[in-house]
């Protein structure tokens, strides 16, 4: 079924081939800019690629003509030169002119990235295995993005959506117009923040805070993807930006403000096991199941079984403090730091009475919040 | 014991059997380990590529999971950089640079046979890596931490097998550098030195300098992941971002060891073809030499995304980019010394100028990628997964066959199918180009390096790739079936071999005896 498939694809290229390559899938050059520094970037891109095209046209015209005239079947004999001490030196002079000439508009590009000096607004961005997450300093509000293609349509169970891998459930929202500093970091390891279209690309480092900018006029949704290998999913951790203008913009804010104080939960609440059950459901889905697997089954090998596991099973403040802390040394994040006392508690709940495992215990989000120094 | 046994009993008395390779002290013998070894794993990383290309070559995920793919890219990095290229140029030292200079063997024989046999044992363990519990290292060739930490015990012996290759390439560059500094044939002088030589006299002072920068920075890891160091862990003082720095200052010049040879065997083999000398011999020592320095100062250009000040940025971009200076005038020269030859076009000449037009290619992207702002946009994209390719396949690989190809007469006393050679290389350089021309374009659009799958407008120019790609990878077997048919038998080979070839190996007989030049030659 596979060489079936593989085989279709073949005669699908072929087609393509056939019908032209002016099709839009055949890109050809970068993303159109959106920024004035893509702008910049793109500008420097086309000219050294003009340069490039001059030289090769010199060097290689020079050489394919002596293939063609220089050659012993049709009887051309050796010269015996074998230096030339003026030439050497003028191709040896001319490069480094043209050098300068290279060098002298990207220095300005680089300065120009590297002004994050006054900034409308300032966004916090930092990268987990494997989500994102923003934190809008000023304003109060931050959100996780996770990849939201569906894993059917990657297991080639359903159709794929146009969008594949380049879609998350909250993209990082922005006003058109402003100047916004990125402050980028990492929880775990190095992963590194993308968006071709605004030539923005920093890596984010653990315990370190790096910083970008840019500005986007174009009311619009853009597309990156996490650039810096950060382990098994970095090819699914997308970053997706939609740029509103300043008054749409003015209106999510506020709507997100008020859902912020909507789900503020209250730390003593006490709750049933089906409740815990349902609601830790969804935080291991977005938080747990790349590693662990929805089965709970994990990946032999790399990443541990929860289902019937010695912490899942066992002492239950061991487990506590496993996904309160993590594991040093592997990838086994802290969670204390990314979920709330109410998420930490379902998510412990539903893993000690998940698949097979049937504990009976409730954590509640009162036994979290005591753990909290 | 056995080189001076064997020296009293006349020319080609030595052990045969098993035993006569695993107790070689015999610098060709060695040199044919070296390049089997290199062959095999050629084989072995090349599978792996065959993999990614096959899992890449449409959206979604069709035969593995995100993790085994990504340990396939880095093995295949770790393998083709340091079981295939290296080795591979080390077998050409080995076999050639004692005939080139009139010496009658490697300065230490007995070293020369450790320094290889440490490198199937590294092997073993590279390879071993796929049956631990985990899996292979997955965290890429380049190792970063703090991905690295996170791993099994595949990456200890990972660390491990660096550290066996590392000491191997130690011992091979003593043994290289003390073999051309005092055992040249009278009347050779440095200036006199074939091109080969000179550069492989660089390369090796270049990986004395670097490997142990490289067994530092891995065994900084080691402790790290054991001992509770924090030498690139925030929370304990350290700096991920230090790795990279330690790291590239080894893998910037460790791109130089992977192509400076190359450049040596091209200028062997087009002045052979054109017959007509090398063109600018004293600019091209000059050159290689400035090379060689000057890659000790770029390194900064791999981490133009860390964050680092505008004025690093500044002063890594102007260095990369006087690198272009000192490759451009080995390119004109070996240009200039094909115009007003007298070329013929055999298959060393056929990849000798392929070579020289691709490798450019490689290097003109390397331009493109030294422009910092441009770099930031094309970083860890596909775009720089088709420079590097240019450069060490239609470069080192590409000048690796050029060398075969000119040399195998010498090494079998046979020619090699001439036939089947063009075959070679007509549909290596047409497949090739058709595997790594649409990356640069991929990379221009977004397309992010190391990953399994990707979005859907990235669909076209990966399957045109991966169809190239399992092209390329089937014709390599053709070379496989020339050596093999070279080895066996085929028309005899004549002691001069080409008929514009220049050098002392070309006084030998085909194929050069056991033992050679014991009562040195004098060059004039």
């Amino acid at each position: 079924m596979k060489i079936k498939r593989m085989l279709g694809a073949a005669t699908g290229v072929v087609m393509g081939l056939t019908t032209g390559l002016a099709h839009a899938a055949y890109e050809l050059n970068l993303q159109t800019p959106e920024t004035p520094i893509a702008g910049q970037i793109y500008h420097l891109h086309t000219m050294i690629m003009y340069v490039i095209l001059a030289i090769f046209v010199v060097v290689f015209g020079a050489m394919f003509y002596s293939i063609y005239a220089h050659r012993k079947s049709k009887g051309h004999q050796a010269a015996h030169f074998h230096e030339n001490t003026t030439v050497e030196v003028i191709w040896t002079i001319i490069p480094f002119f043209i050098l300068i000439g290279m060098a002298f508009p990207a220095t300005k590009t680089v300065l120009a990235m590297k002004d994050t000096a006054s900034p409308d607004m300032t966004i916090k961005v930092t990268g987990y295995q494997w989500k994102w997450e923003y934190d809008y300093l000023q304003e109060g509000i931050h959100f996780f993005s996770n990849l939201s293609t569906p894993r059917d349509e990657i297991d080639n169970k359903a159709a794929k959506d146009a969008h594949y891998l380049l879609e998350v459930d909250h993209p990082l929202v922005v006003p058109t117009g402003k100047k916004i500093r990125m402050l980028v970091t990492a929880d775990d390891v190095i992963h590194s923040w993308s968006v071709p279209a605004f030539g923005v690309k920093q890596d984010a480092i653990p315990g370190f805070i790096r910083d970008t900018w840019f500005k986007v006029d174009k009311p619009g949704i853009y597309r990156g993807q996490c650039s810096e290998l950060c382990g098994k999913d970095h090819g699914f951790m997308p970053v997706v930006v939609e740029a509103k203008t300043p008054e749409d913009y003015a209106k999510w804010l506020a709507d997100q403000k008020a859902k912020m104080a909507a789900v503020v939960e209250d730390p003593n609440k006490v709750y049933t096991l089906d409740e815990m059950k349902s609601k830790g459901e969804k935080v291991f889905t977005s938080h747990c199941a790349a590693c662990h697997q929805a089965s709970g089954m994990g990946i032999p090998g790399a990443f541990p079984a929860l289902n019937g596991s010695k912490i899942a099973t066992g002492d239950k403040a061991a487990h506590i403090d496993r996904v309160m802390n993590g594991k040093p040394g592997t990838a086994m994040a802290a969670f204390a730091s990314q979920l709330s006392d109410t998420e930490l508690a379902a998510v412990i709940t539903y893993e000690r009475n998940a698949w097979s495992n049937h504990t009976g215990d409730v954590i509640q989000p009162s036994e979290i919040k005591a753990l909290r120094k | 014991m056995d080189a001076t046994h064997a020296h009293d009993h006349g020319h080609d008395h030595h052990p045969s059997g098993l035993m006569r390779w695993v107790k070689t002290t015999n610098h060709k013998d060695i040199g044919t380990l070296y390049l089997w070894f290199a062959l095999i794993m050629f084989f072995v990383a090349g599978s792996m590529a065959m993999m990614i290309r096959a899992e890449l070559f449409e959206p979604g995920m069709q035969f593995m999971h995100p993790e085994f793919f990504n340990q396939l890219t880095t093995m295949h990095g770790l393998i083709m950089i340091f079981g295939v290229i290296m080795p591979a140029f080390t077998g050409f030292a080995n076999w050639q640079v004692p005939l080139m200079i009139g010496a009658p063997d490697m300065a230490f024989p007995r070293m020369n046979n450790w320094s290889f046999w440490l490198l199937p044992v590294a092997a073993i363990f590279l390879i071993g890596e796929f049956f631990l519990p985990g899996g292979a290292v997955a965290g890429g060739w380049t190792m970063y931490p703090p991905l690295f930490i996170q791993g099994g015990m595949s990456y200890d012996l990972n660390i491990f097998a660096v550290h066996i290759m590392g000491a191997s390439s130690i011992m091979g560059s003593i043994n290289i550098i003390t073999t051309i500094l005092n055992m040249r044939a009278p009347g050779m002088t440095m200036m006199k030195m074939p091109m080969f030589v000179w550069t492989w006299l660089i390369t090796a002072y270049l990986l004395i300098a670097t490997m142990p920068v490289l067994a530092g920075a891995v065994t900084m890891l080691l402790t790290d992941r054991h001992f509770g160091t924090h030498f690139f862990n925030a929370a304990g003082g350290g700096d991920p971002v230090m790795f990279q720095h330690i790291f590239w200052f080894f893998g910037h010049p460790e791109v130089y060891i992977l192509i400076l040879p190359a450049f040596g065997i091209i200028s062997q083999v087009i002045p052979t073809f054109a017959r007509k000398p090398l063109f600018g011999y004293a600019s091209m020592v000059y050159a290689t030499g400035s090379i060689a320095i000057l890659s000790f100062i770029v390194w900064g250009h791999h981490m133009f995304t860390v964050g680092m000040p505008a004025a690093g940025q500044l002063f890594f971009m102007y260095s990369t980019m006087l690198i272009a200076v000192p490759t451009g005038v080995k390119v004109f020269n070996w240009v200039a010394t094909m115009w007003k030859g007298s070329m013929t076009f055999e298959t060393p000449m056929l990849f000798a100028v392929a070579f020289v037009c691709l490798f450019t290619m490689g290097g003109f992207s390397g331009l493109v990628l030294a422009i910092t702002p441009v770099d930031i946009q094309l970083q860890d994209t596909y775009y720089v997964v088709a420079h590097f390719h240019y450069v060490l396949v239609s470069g080192a690989l590409f000048s690796i066959f050029a060398g075969a190809y000119y040399w195998l007469p010498k090494w079998t006393g046979h020619m090699y199918d001439e036939k089947l050679g063009k075959l070679h290389f007509w549909l290596s350089v047409i497949s090739m180009n058709i595997l790594f021309f649409p990356m640069h374009f991929l990379g221009l659009a977004g397309m992010p390096r190391r990953i399994p799958d990707y979005a859907l407008q990235f669909t076209q120019f990966n399957q045109i790739a991966s169809i190239g790609g399992f092209i390329f990878g089937a014709s390599q077997l053709i070379f496989l079936i020339v050596v093999l048919k070279a080895v066996r038998g085929g028309a005899k080979a004549t002691d001069k071999v080409w008929e514009g070839a220049e050098g002392l190996e070309w006084t030998l007989p085909s194929p050069a005896p056991y033992h050679t030049f014991e009562t040195a030659p004098m060059v004039k």
